[in-house]
Parts: structure tokens; sequence; C-alpha cells
């Protein structure tokens, strides 16, 4: 690990004036990625700047129904808080497909979002990685890519986006709360705007500028997310990143598909919204026949590697099935 | 707060532990499980993949479940930090019934893995697990064990939650 120094922020506007001014620093929050690339040397800050002790740890309804999350909110507490249970089951569902139990009680609501990739290749420095060594070329696209992403790549790089909680978070129009350097107002970005595609520059992941810091994610009200569901498929049965997954909610009436929200995780290069799934749900019967037409939908632009192609079938059969059981059948 | 570097590129640091408190110079990448272990004397806490895959490392941080590999002890100061050695109720030698559940069902083999996996079981009980045996596995999915001792450490957790009348 290289030497860094440390600081405990005092106040938000210390933590983004820091960051601001030090290309090098970074935050640190539950530490679960970042000592974890840190340790491979994959990190290599020059300074931390703790920002655990910030008043960003609580989870409030505001009065035009949006759940308004600290950045500083546990994966684990965000799971249990009742209201999150109750209004959108998928995202508690999501946070508990996540990682371990010690892993949710240290990881934070900021720092999920901003996880890295799991793929080896950008984890070991013994390696060409576009993300990690810019133009040094992506050693995944002509390696083993089993895990890797089929949806959102580029020739640059094709590494999978492995938060469960994002996928929930994008299904339901999340938004994130983004405090720039040197204080100024709040921005709001959607969480399906926050991360980039790879394109040409992959080590570009998110639209986030040094110093800007998440306070809060927003989740605005979904009546019908009160049935929403997150189903997650992977190598065993726990603490396993996803082979694919699919975050969904319904509102059928009569039969009929009136609203849907999909998302899908474990084949995109980021948490992936799927608008071609909702569009092909929109109106039609709440049926295995159009579910399955959705779930065509959302892969129809699928880029298979040499060893995740299964991962089309697979990410199809995950949606269906999830539209199945939110469904009772 | 801002922790100072001093000229030998050691921060001092205060770690409440086990019921004491203890100040230390560290480099501030120090991680928790090498201050326990090798700066404090403290080696049930153990190194199995120092990557939070594995669950050896597991303490308790203010009563919950954390991976000491991936804690850098600098910010855990002022918590408090329980270890499998601060178990033991009362502090005397009385076991916890955890350590004792374990004992009686034979919930290890080479016991590398058994320190955290009784400090994760310990802190499983506080959590909304639910209550069947399939429950308790993905709670304690995070500590692995490769001796294969997952039936018999299944048994002992589930003896102490009823036992305990855990949630």
């Amino acid at each position: 690990m290289q030497p860094f120094s440390y600081t405990s922020a005092a106040d938000i506007s210390s933590a983004t004036q820091l960051a601001a001014a030090d290309p090098a620093a970074r935050y640190l929050a539950g530490g679960t990625t970042l000592v974890d690339l840190m340790k491979l040397e994959v990190e290599r800050p020059t300074q931390l700047i703790d920002i655990t002790g910030l008043p960003l740890a609580g989870v409030a309804a505001l009065s035009d129904g949006t759940l308004r999350i600290g950045a500083m909110v546990r994966n684990a507490d965000l799971a249990h808080n009742e209201l999150v249970r109750t209004r959108y089951p998928v995202l508690t569902q999501a946070l508990l497909a996540g990682a371990s139990g010690q892993l949710r009680n240290m990881a934070t609501t900021g720092g999920n979002l901003l996880q890295r990739t799991r793929c080896p290749y950008f984890r070991d420095t013994a390696t060409p990685c576009n993300k990690r060594a810019p133009g040094s070329g992506c050693s995944a696209i002509g390696g083993y890519n089993r895990m890797h992403a089929v949806l959102g790549t580029s020739e640059s790089c094709i590494a999978t986006h492995a938060s469960d909680m994002a996928v929930a978070l994008v299904a339901l129009d999340a938004t994130v709360r983004v405090l720039g350097r040197g204080g100024g107002g709040e921005r709001v970005i959607l969480v399906e705007e926050l991360h980039r595609l790879p394109e040409d520059q992959p080590e570009r992941e998110t639209v986030l500028e040094a110093g800007d810091l998440i306070t809060a994610v927003d989740v605005p009200p979904l009546a019908f997310a009160a049935r929403s569901l997150y189903l997650k498929v992977r190598d065993r049965a726990s603490f396993a990143f996803a082979l694919a997954s699919a975050a969904v909610a319904l509102d059928v009436a009569g039969g009929t598909v009136r609203d849907a929200r999909v998302a899908l995780g474990g084949v995109g290069t980021k948490p992936w919204r799927s608008r071609e799934a909702e569009a092909a749900l929109r109106g039609r019967p709440a049926s295995r026949e159009s579910y399955r037409e959705a779930a065509r939908a959302a892969l129809a632009n699928a880029v298979p590697r040499t060893h995740n192609a299964f991962k089309i079938e697979l990410a199809q059969r995950t949606l269906v099935r999830a539209l199945m059981r939110l469904e009772g059948r | 707060m801002t922790s100072v570097m001093s000229h030998a590129g050691t921060v001092d640091v205060e770690l409440r532990v086990n019921a004491g408190s203890r100040r230390l110079a560290l480099d501030p990448r120090t991680t928790l499980l090498d201050a326990l272990r090798e700066h404090l004397g403290l080696t049930g806490a153990k190194k199995g993949c120092d990557h939070g895959q594995c669950g050896a490392c597991t303490v308790h941080v203010d009563g919950k479940r954390m991976l000491a590999c991936l804690t850098l002890a600098v910010a855990v100061q002022g918590r408090s930090i329980t270890t499998i050695e601060g178990l033991a109720r009362g502090g005397g030698d009385a076991l916890h019934p955890m350590q004792q559940a374990f004992l009686d069902h034979d919930g290890f083999q080479c016991g590398y893995c058994t320190p955290g996996q009784i400090m994760s079981a310990v802190a499983l009980l506080r959590e909304p697990c639910g209550p069947n045996d399939d429950d308790v596995r993905e709670c304690m999915s995070g500590n692995l064990c490769r001796c294969g001792a997952y039936p018999n450490i299944v048994v002992a957790i589930q003896e102490v939650r009823v036992s305990e009348g855990a949630e």
C-alpha cells in the first residue's frame, strides 16, 4: 500500500475543499472497495478524507413522498429500514443480495454507487487495463471474460458494474445529490446518468469531478413499487457477484400491464435500465409471452465475447422469472 | 478533527479494545487487523484472504460485525471494538454460549476460521436473520470454512439462537 495522510473531515464543506484541492485524494467511507484496492495498489491516493463522521447517516421521508437516504447510511441499515422494506422491496432485496453481512455493515449508500468493477484484470496491476492504465489495452476482451458485460461495452472495456443496489435504484428513478468543490448549490443527478458508458474513456466511470461528494440518494414516490422484486442469479447461493440480475416493478390492472420498471445487473458496464423492456411491457397482457418479448428487447443489442454469451440467454430468463414471480406465478 | 503526522510518519491512535484503551503510534496504512495482531498481541482475529472475502478477521465495532482487514485502525478511534478475546462474559474464563456451542457441536476442524465464525454468529443474534437453517446459512455466508464444518456450525448457532431467544 502506498503511503497517505489521513484526515477525518470535521464538516461537509471542509471535506469538499480538501478533496477539490488534491486530485490524488479520496474520500474514505466504508472502505470495502477502497482499502481493498489500495492493498492491490490499484488505488494509490496520497490523502484519505474520512467522511464517515459527517451528518449524512439518516433516512427521511420528505413531505412530497420522496425518501431521502443519507450517503453514509450503511447498506445493512438501509436494507432493514421499514420505509424501504414497505415502499421499495426491490431495494431491500437488492441490498441483501449483495456482499456479506459484515460488508453490508460497513458499506455505505454513496460508496456502494461508486464501487469499482471486480474485473480481475482491473485488480491485477501486472496486466494491461484501459480503466486502470488508460491506453494500455483491455486484457478481458481477448482473455477470460465469463463474468464480463454484454451491454454497454466498447472495444476499450467490457467490465461489469457489480452493484446490486444501484440496479434497484436506477429502476426506481433515484437521484443523487452532489456537493461540488467549495460548496455552492447541490446538483441533482439521476443514478441512471451518474455512471458513464466506457466508450473510449473507461477510466472515467461517473460524471462526478474531483471534490464532488454524494450527500444523499433520493428515491421518488412510486406507488406500484410496493410490489417490486430483485432476482439475482449467481454461481453460488450467497456472497457472489451476479451473473445476471433483474430489478422489476409492475403496475398491472385487469390483466394488462399499465406501467413497468426494469433494470438489469451483472450484464452491463453500468447499472442497466431497460426502457426497451418497459416499452415492450406497457399496454400488453401480463403474461409469460409478453415478458419473453420484453426480455428479448432488453438484450437485443447485447454483444457476446468468448466466454459470456450464456449471459444473453440467462439474463432474459432471469428477467422473465422475476416478472413471473412478481405476478405470483 | 485532523490527525497530524509525526516526523516518523506515524499517527497517534487510541483504540478501545475489549473494554480497555490503548494508545499506539501507527502508520496510517495499518489495518485494524494488523493493529490487533501485531501491535496489541490479540491474535484471535485471523488473517485469511486480507481482502474481505473470507471473514476470518471478523470483529465487532460498536456491536456490529465488521471486517478488520478492510478497516483502517486510524478510522475506528473512539469506537468500541470487541475481539474473540473479549467475548467471554464478564471478562472472566466463562465461555460465551456461542463458544461453548461450537465446542459442544464440533463446529470446527482446524480452527483457523473459528474466531471469525463465532464473532459473526454472536453478532447475528442481534440482526434480523430469519429462523431457519437456510436463513442462518445466508447470514453466515461471509465466513468461509475450508474444512467444511458448516453443518455443525449451523447446529451450534441454532442452539444458541433458540436458548437466547434471538429475533
